[in-house]
């Protein structure tokens, strides 16, 4: 169910370089799962701006974005108390319900935002966050808040192991006492590749992004083909079983 | 009381608002935010004979006031639109359906069209494909080769036929007066302006495709302005399309000569625009003194 509505900004702050936390309140009864998003408008911009959900409660949605445009360039100036019009509940999120315990959660950049909500949710997991450089780096505080294991890789080795996500995966899987059987990951998609090949033989969801139109299904703009054929990332997705993708 | 119905090629409305082809899928998709029944019609999303993928991603750019598509027809192929998604909708949609074809070639057009004849309360031809028999030159660019569709089509159909004329062409009039008397019963226009952008950071075109469909209020004028100069160079009906997003504009768009006016592009930014503007059209029609919207049809005609 998808549904439309007016939010009031309560907060909407700097989290690390480039990143911002966006939390807006009012009707959220038509979130259902971690990894669904919003489609936001703006003033002055013709097409709303799909943002991931990264947590929720009865009356509020908290956002974690990137300025990368011009669409969340002007989200990041907007005062509190502005008034924005929002779709909510749109794509089907993570699948969580009756899916092997103590998983995997890996996000990469911005990535890494529908993971929190996910793993507040999961419950006991380990997180693997990936980022370019350690002003990047983000809500490490909030994971490690919900008692559950963090392992953090930059690219530069500003912080924790140096490498990729793959590189901060490799001694887990090493470890004899881990037995990970399932894996929920967000980012870029070449890490999601590589991760899927480090991961083989294990089940695991991934959360696609594209450039989309409407964001509920209607325009067609950002289908992706799968093996069970075209599919639209914004309403059949953004969350899809590994074993579906065509890489 | 406003009076909003009018006749269509025959077909009665309710009112003459109507989600265009290709912004409101086969229905469904706007459930969730309103209930069909009270739209003047829907033109389904554009169906050739054979499901399409359509085009690699990315499919949309962002514009002024617009936004480019390239989406590529997809479509799961008339037999799954015949099969499935008309019947579907017909289990919560009780007003006509627009059935909207396209082809590569006549023979496409003609077994499409003869599919869907039953389904269809108004068929409506997508001429803006390439024909493959013809180096790939769209259909609609040429008005020999557009008035050969709407003569095969009408042939293979007991229902009205629309021709949806591309706006990329030298002289509308002519293409739309060679599909008039090629025997189409009305025209739909105007389809998307090809457009471009470039990522000025990646030094490429945003589109994978490179080009794609230039729609929403940005080309308001330009299809105000065909659907005028059509309007008044032929005797059928007119179906007006391009960035139309408020009651307003849809009675300046009958004022140039429309009998029914499509909504394209505000139902993917606006979901609620259809049901909008035809709950504000008799506030706008009383504050203009119209009491029939059949009065203003054309009333802006050449001197």
């Amino acid at each position: 169910m998808v549904k439309q509505d007016k939010y009031i900004i309560k907060e909407n702050v700097r989290v690390a370089r480039g990143i911002y936390r966006m939390t807006l309140c009012g009707d959220t009864s038509a979130i259902t799962a971690p990894g669904q998003f919003v489609n936001i408008r703006l003033d002055g911009l013709y097409l709303r701006r799909p943002i991931s959900i990264c947590d929720w409660d009865e009356e509020s949605v908290t956002l974690l974005y990137k300025v990368v445009g011009h669409g969340t360039e002007k989200m990041s100036l907007l005062p509190v108390e502005t008034e924005l019009d929002l779709l909510t509940g749109l794509g089907n999120g993570f699948t969580t319900e009756g899916q092997p315990a103590h998983p995997l959660v890996v996000g990469g950049g911005i990535g890494l935002a529908p993971l929190y909500g996910l793993a507040k949710r999961v419950g006991e997991c380990t997180v693997i966050v990936g980022s370019a450089t350690k002003d990047e780096l983000f809500y490490l505080d909030k994971f490690r808040g919900l008692g559950v294991e963090v392992v953090v890789t930059t690219d530069d080795g500003s912080e924790g192991i140096k490498g990729f996500v793959t590189d901060g995966l490799a001694p887990l899987l090493r470890d004899s006492s881990s037995s990970f059987t399932y894996f929920y990951t967000c980012g870029p998609m070449p890490m999601m590749r590589a991760l899927c090949n480090a991961c083989e033989g294990m089940d695991g969801q991934l959360s696609l992004e594209e450039r989309m139109g409407c964001g509920f299904g209607a325009c067609m703009g950002c289908t992706i083909n799968t093996v069970n054929g075209p599919m639209r990332v914004c309403k059949d997705g953004p969350v899809f079983r590994k074993e579906v993708i065509k890489w | 009381m406003v009076n909003l119905t009018v006749r269509l090629a025959g077909v009665a409305l309710q009112n003459p608002v109507i989600p265009a082809s290709g912004t409101f899928g086969f229905g469904g998709e706007f459930l969730d935010f309103y209930d069909p029944d009270i739209l003047g019609a829907i033109s389904l999303k554009g169906t050739t004979r054979e499901p399409r993928f359509g085009n690699p991603t990315p499919r949309i750019a962002e514009c002024s006031e617009g936004l480019i598509n390239s989406v590529g027809l997809q479509n799961p192929g008339i037999d799954q639109v015949t099969g499935n998604e008309i019947p579907y909708l017909r289990t919560f949609y009780h007003q006509p359906i627009i059935a909207n074809i396209s082809g590569f070639s006549v023979d496409e057009y003609t077994d499409c069209c003869s599919k869907v004849d039953s389904l269809a309360d108004i068929i409506e031809v997508n001429v803006s494909c390439p024909n493959v028999h013809n180096g790939g030159m769209s259909f609609g660019t040429d008005p020999k080769c557009a008035a050969e569709v709407t003569e095969a089509v009408k042939k293979v159909t007991t229902k009205p036929v629309f021709i949806k004329l591309t706006p990329n062409v030298t002289d509308i009039v002519s293409v739309a007066r060679a599909c008039e008397d090629a025997g189409a019963d009305g025209l739909t226009l105007i389809n998307t302006l090809l457009g471009m952008r470039i990522d000025i950071k990646r030094r490429q075109p945003v589109i994978a495709n490179k080009m794609g469909g230039f729609s929403g209020p940005a080309i308001f004028p330009v299809a105000v302005r065909m659907v005028y100069q059509v309007a008044n160079a032929c005797k059928i009906p007119v179906m007006g399309c391009g960035g139309v997003s408020t009651a307003e504009d849809v009675i300046e768009m009958m004022m140039a000569g429309a009998t029914a006016v499509q909504v394209g592009a505000a139902n993917l930014v606006e979901p609620m625009a259809c049901k909008n503007i035809i709950e504000e059209l008799p506030e706008v029609m009383g504050k203009l003194g119209i009491n029939d919207i059949n009065d203003i049809i054309g009333v802006c005609k050449e001197m």
